[in-house]
């Protein structure tokens, strides 16, 4: 009843759609990490306004879901005149959603440096983005590197969802292979594998990072770290 | 070229969109339940069972946790008629959402279980109480309130998650906005009401979530 069997052709036609998963994911994590900066940022800039926008914005892509969002950023292409395009919606959609992520994220961090660090800085006439750059940032970015990591898997997953707006992906790649061999337990035990694949390193490497961090905060505070991830 | 936003067309089907909260609820209250019995379990097998249970379900755990839920909805819907056990749709979603929570569950619990000062087990132990007994009082309670936060941000996750189960046909408030795109030809209108109504659910998951933590965890620690 199927119209092929799931050979090498087919196979190989899996792991050319698994470039463009690696792509967006790509995208996502640059476009993410830039943005999560920005709204990082304002989420501790010392103006009340610019802090609620941030966290308005955090607030909407972490409470509704990502599918949804996608959609939105979809055909709210065509009311604004543009051609929908589902990589643009995708990129789009991806980079703002994993800015909220990361923003959060790079919060939590921010937040770990001592209060005093902040008022050292002041003290020595250095303002608000000098601070954060010269001074929390660097202290942060160690705190910040494990749930960064742990997010890209979280990253590399979501990106099957484009799938849903006809983006051609692993995911979608998988129905259409699926469609004309109908051997499902193949079909989709391949794509597991292929995503474990790609998830499953970057979940030790963040496991690991996550221990180190851990242990040199021991060290030093003896006291155990609690990052709400 | 007409751009204006018009909502009235898509919010007199307002009873068909109660109707796809009502699906959703109800499949984000399933899978969190059965995911949270079968999280319970494998953080309890995890944590104290022999090697033949316990790595099989760390196995379980790194394989859920590093694929993507929609390739485990697909597996799950299409795999399962195979060998004949043939699910509606609706079936088919709650069950790939409770393998899924499930593992995450796993991960949360086994860290809160791991919390649990070993001195605790070792005093219940000697004061002659019953495995089950420390483990459902000496180990799980104290476990739940340490991960809770974690938890319930989980159940949450999981409630947004259920937007994807319309790729296998399962009904719900998502599966109804692409229905009513379709009739009205609204698309942006929808999904800013679907997008709306999913924040009000997610919203109200968290109060409900803090209120429930609150009720249940009274004492202090």
């Amino acid at each position: 009843m199927s119209l092929r069997d799931f050979g090498p052709n087919e196979l190989m036609f899996l792991i050319m759609a698994t470039r463009w998963t690696i792509l967006l994911a790509l995208i996502a994590f640059a476009g993410g990490g830039v943005i999560g900066l920005v709204v990082a940022a304002f989420r501790v800039a010392p103006l009340p306004p610019l802090r609620w926008l941030a966290a308005g914005y955090i607030q909407f892509f972490m409470g509704t879901p990502i599918l949804i969002q996608l959609f939105m950023a979809y055909y709210g292409s065509s009311l604004l005149g543009f051609r929908p395009d589902p990589w643009a919606a995708a990129a789009i959609t991806f980079s703002l959603n994993g800015g909220a992520f990361f923003g959060e994220i790079f919060r939590g961090s921010i937040d770990a440096v001592p209060k005093g660090q902040w008022e050292a800085s002041t003290a020595l006439g250095f303002r608000f983005l000098p601070t954060l750059r010269l001074v929390i940032l660097p202290q942060a970015i160690r705190l910040m590197l494990p749930p960064t990591v742990g997010f890209m898997v979280q990253i590399v997953k979501t990106t099957s969802v484009a799938s849903l707006i006809g983006l051609t992906e692993l995911a979608r790649a998988a129905t259409q292979v699926n469609t004309v061999t109908f051997q499902p337990v193949l079909v989709f035990g391949t794509v597991s594998l292929i995503y474990f694949m790609l998830c499953w390193p970057l979940s030790l490497y963040a496991g690991y990072l996550e221990r180190k961090v851990g242990q040199g905060l021991q060290v030093k505070t003896k006291k155990p770290l609690l990052l709400a991830s | 070229m007409q751009t204006a936003l018009q909502f009235g067309p898509v919010l007199i089907h307002l009873d068909r969109l109660l109707a796809g909260v009502g699906q959703t609820v109800q499949l984000a209250v399933l899978s969190i339940l059965c995911g949270t019995i079968i999280g319970t379990l494998g953080a309890i097998g995890r944590s104290f069972g022999p090697r033949w249970v316990s790595w099989p379900i760390a196995a379980y755990v790194e394989l859920i946790r590093n694929t993507p839920l929609l390739i485990q909805l697909y597996f799950v819907f299409f795999t399962l008629p195979l060998i004949g056990l043939k699910f509606s749709s609706g079936t088919a979603a709650i069950l790939a959402l409770s393998i899924h929570l499930g593992a995450y569950a796993t991960e949360i619990l086994r860290a809160g279980v791991q919390s649990v000062p070993s001195g605790q087990i070792e005093a219940a132990k000697s004061l002659g109480l019953s495995s089950y007994r420390i483990i459902r009082h000496v180990v799980l309670v104290p476990a739940v309130r340490a991960v809770y936060p974690a938890l319930s941000a989980q159940f949450i996750l999981q409630l947004m998650g259920t937007s994807i189960v319309g790729a296998i046909a399962a009904e719900e408030l998502t599966a109804i906005a692409n229905n009513l795109v379709m009739e009205t030809f609204r698309s942006f209108e929808v999904y800013i009401v679907i997008a709306v109504i999913y924040f009000v659910l997610v919203q109200a998951a968290s109060l409900i979530f803090a209120g429930l933590g609150r009720l249940l965890f009274r004492w202090k620690s």
